[in-house]
């Protein structure tokens, strides 16, 4: 099988091999877990719990009436000992629920989901519910509300849905993990997808460093007709949801659309498994995979954990940091955000936690651009980086629109090839904030 | 360890092994090829030119950030480059004291006034070379192989319509400037450099194609041409010097034709028997304007 790709990107150093065949284990389960009450792109949420209440596993404890959004529930039983405000991995301040678990033996799952064992019975409507209702958002680490993609307009047709499960980030191997160990579980997840868009054809793109996983779901769509696996070549960011159609369809996702719009709708692996489990199990999104992984940390591993489970009870459980350890990133090293204190909890977007040493931690002094066009060779969307933070700088929020800053998907390939070591992906934040700005007076 | 001391920075958290002292550097090995075979051709006083030209640039760089009390900057590599190709590009015959003040003129002029590395709208080898040329004419013109003082390939062929053998022309056994005349020696270099990664070939890929075709056509012998005087080192060397050639593919391709068009142009009708200079500083000028008009078209975007 040919790899197929996109054009340009990069080849960072990948380093899977620290958790590649770590078996994914239970982690622990916590003694207090912080829950943020939004972890997802969209409407905020009313708060269905208060301080001193008894909650069980899987309970809902926050909930809106807006379409885009996606509820939360408890990851352990236990009691709701306060609301408080705290970091999420994302930097935003945000108010969580403080739950203190109570004795295991006592926890059983309530949930309002019923289990269907096969798609039969359930109507395209009944699997989008459930997937709302489970609050399950994509789990490569956007946080979309899943349900949302699913809904498709009227006059809208859905020719594929894809699975991404390129896990292009260096490092991270939970998508391989799950890809290797639940290959049934992804695939009833996409025929699901399948169903509730009503899309004729199901493809499952893997890198080619994780051929493990690519036979492992080979062999669980043997039987099934209108579902292939498809080979990518391993090349960050091949797992942009952009990059991915591009590789596997050669279509293009309209700039400002979505894939929808060229009749595609683009899922995580872990996240169809999600969906399985909701549907087979009835199982809300309360738990999920994460690699924790990095020369800073003493045993890099695979673990299942509970949503709000805090970053230093992860890191304890894989050995604790090592002497050297200088930088904690919640997610890959392209994309991830560093962060400032291990009191952080782990939401529904973490797929990892990578630690760093000390030397390997550079203090870039940045040199002045020598226009060399390496960001620009690089950029997976085509954009000119150079010229876009230079336009940044200035505010020249007009030159910024007409060179496409919205179209940047921040995957940081400009800033890993620039010799002269420029921040790029900073400066484009700041150009994306600044357009973002302008679009909303004009509103 | 105390999670007080976590480093924050934003993503993304890892680098490429590139930098800009790494490039610099790599060009002047890429030039080493050329510059021993300028030693073979032209004896141990190509080395004395090359250290003037290279002593001319640092020195002067050094100086210019000490007195405006900038970062020296002089081991990065990118001086080295300036005062090396400039050598590289003179006659043997030249004066020790013309080479280091066109080192001079190449660094101040050509590259600090505008603000250092970066910021240069023109290769600063070639602004000195312009500089001597309009300094000292008599000079820049004086060819010598072996000590006899011979036309270039390109003079002969201007004057008398002789054409040199091709083969001579490639290795460069011929009259010319130091490492102009080696088309070998130069290739060698940039097929490292493009192995690394440090430079682009549509410039030089362009230019090369359209002073072949262009002199094909015009029932010239384009064999001659693509190998004859400062094409090669202009082309690979000086064409594609990054700060000031384009940032877009499109652009390149463009920059590299423009520049060939010119050569061309000033070889077979102009008043110089050589085009080279000017054909990239021209096309240095017009850099702003090719990046304007050829921004890539990003994807998913309806043009
Ligand atoms: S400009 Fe944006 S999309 Fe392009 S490489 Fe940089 S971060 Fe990625
Ligand atoms: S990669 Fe860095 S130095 Fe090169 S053009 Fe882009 S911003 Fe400038």
């Amino acid at each position: 099988m040919k790899a197929l790709t996109f054009k340009q990107g990069i080849h960072p150093s990948y380093n899977k091999e620290l958790t590649k065949d770590k078996p994914l284990k239970n982690a622990k389960r916590p003694e207090e877990v912080l829950i943020p009450i939004k972890q997802h792109i969209g409407a905020p949420l009313d708060l269905l719990v208060k301080k001193g209440d008894q909650v069980d596993l899987g309970q809902k404890i926050a909930d809106s009436e807006s379409f885009v959004c996606a509820p939360i529930h408890a990851s352990v039983s236990g009691k709701v000992k306060e609301i408080r405000k705290v970091t999420d991995p994302g930097g935003n301040t945000v108010d969580a629920v403080v739950i203190e678990a109570s004795a295991e033996e006592d926890e059983k799952l309530v949930s309002n989901l019923e289990k269907h064992q096969n798609l039969d019975n359930l109507s395209p409507d009944d699997i989008r519910k459930i997937v709302r209702e489970a609050g399950i958002v994509g789990l490569g680490g956007a946080m979309f509300p899943s349900h949302v993609k699913l809904a498709v307009p009227e006059d809208k047709n859905v020719e594929y849905v894809i699975l991404n499960g390129a896990e292009c980030e260096p490092y991270l191997t939970v998508d391989h993990r799950v890809m290797v160990e639940r290959p049934n579980a992804i695939v009833f997840g996409l025929k699901a997808l399948m169903k509730a868009v009503n899309a004729e054809k199901g493809l499952i793109g893997i890198e080619d460093n994780k051929m493990e996983a690519v036979e492992s779901m080979q062999d669980a769509v043997a039987d099934e007709t209108n579902i292939e696996v498809k080979l990518v070549e391993t090349k960050y960011p091949q797992g942009g949801e952009k990059m991915l159609i591009e590789a596997l369809l050669e279509r293009e996702v309209p700039v400002g659309g979505l894939p929808l719009d060229i009749e595609v709708v683009v899922n995580n692996t872990s996240t169809a498994a999600a969906v399985a489990d909701a549907i087979r199990e009835g199982k809300p999104l309360i738990e999920r995979s994460i690699s924790i992984t990095g020369r800073g940390i003493e045993s890099p591993c695979n673990l299942i954990f509970r949503i709000g489970t805090k970053l230093a009870d992860l890191v304890e459980q894989a050995g604790g940091l090592k002497e050297n350890a200088a930088k904690v990133i919640a997610g890959g090293p392209m994309m991830g955000a560093a962060q400032k204190n291990l009191d952080v909890p782990a939401v529904k977007g973490t797929s990892g936690l990578l630690v760093m040493l000390a030397d390997e931690v550079e203090d870039f002094d940045p040199d002045p651009c020598i226009n060399c066009a390496k960001c620009v060779d690089h950029c997976p969307m085509y954009l000119m980086p150079t010229t876009l933070i230079k336009y940044a700088k200035n505010n020249m929020v007009e030159k910024l629109e007409e060179y496409q800053i919205l179209n940047c998907i921040e995957c940081g390939s400009c800033s890993y090839v620039c010799p002269s070591k420029i921040p790029l992906v900073h400066y484009l934040r700041l150009g994306k904030s600044q357009a973002m700005a302008k679009r909303r007076e004009e509103k | 360890m105390n999670s007080a001391e976590l480093v924050v920075t934003s993503s993304p958290h890892v680098r490429s092994e590139d930098s800009v002292p790494k490039i610099m550097w790599s060009v002047v090995i890429a030039l080493l090829p050329a510059f021993f075979a300028s030693v073979y051709f032209f004896s141990a006083r190509a080395i004395s030119i090359v250290l003037a030209g290279i002593a001319g640039a640092v020195i002067s760089e050094y100086i210019f950030q000490k007195v405006r009390g900038k970062k020296i900057t002089i081991t990065d590599g990118s001086a080295v480059v300036t005062g090396l190709l400039l050598a590289l590009t003179l006659p043997p015959t030249i004066p020790l004291w013309a080479t280091f003040l066109g080192g001079v003129v190449a660094i101040v002029i050509g590259k600090q006034v505008f603000g250092g590395i970066g910021h240069n709208p023109f290769n600063p080898a070639l602004i000195g070379r312009a500089f001597m040329v309009a300094a000292y004419p008599v000079l820049m013109t004086d060819w010598a192989v072996d000590g006899v003082s011979t036309a270039t390939p390109l003079a002969l062929m201007k004057s008398d319509g002789i054409a040199t053998d091709t083969w001579r022309l490639f290795v460069g056994q011929i009259g010319g400037s130091l490492g102009e005349t080696s088309a070998l020696a130069l290739l060698l270099g940039f097929s490292f450099l493009l192995y690394k990664g440090y430079v682009n070939w549509r410039i030089p890929l362009s230019m090369i194609s359209t002073v072949f075709l262009m002199t094909f056509i015009f029932g010239q012998n384009p064999v001659f041409h693509i190998f004859a005087g400062g094409l090669m080192i202009g082309a690979l060397y000086m064409a594609t010097d990054m700060v000031s050639s384009p940032t877009t593919k499109l652009g390149r391709y463009i920059f590299g034709i423009g520049a060939g068009v010119i050569v061309v142009v000033i070889r077979l009708w102009g008043g110089y028997s050589e085009g080279v200079l000017f054909a990239i500083l021209l096309m240095n000028a017009a850099v702003p304007l090719i990046n304007r008009y050829t921004r890539p078209r990003s994807l998913g975007e309806v043009k």
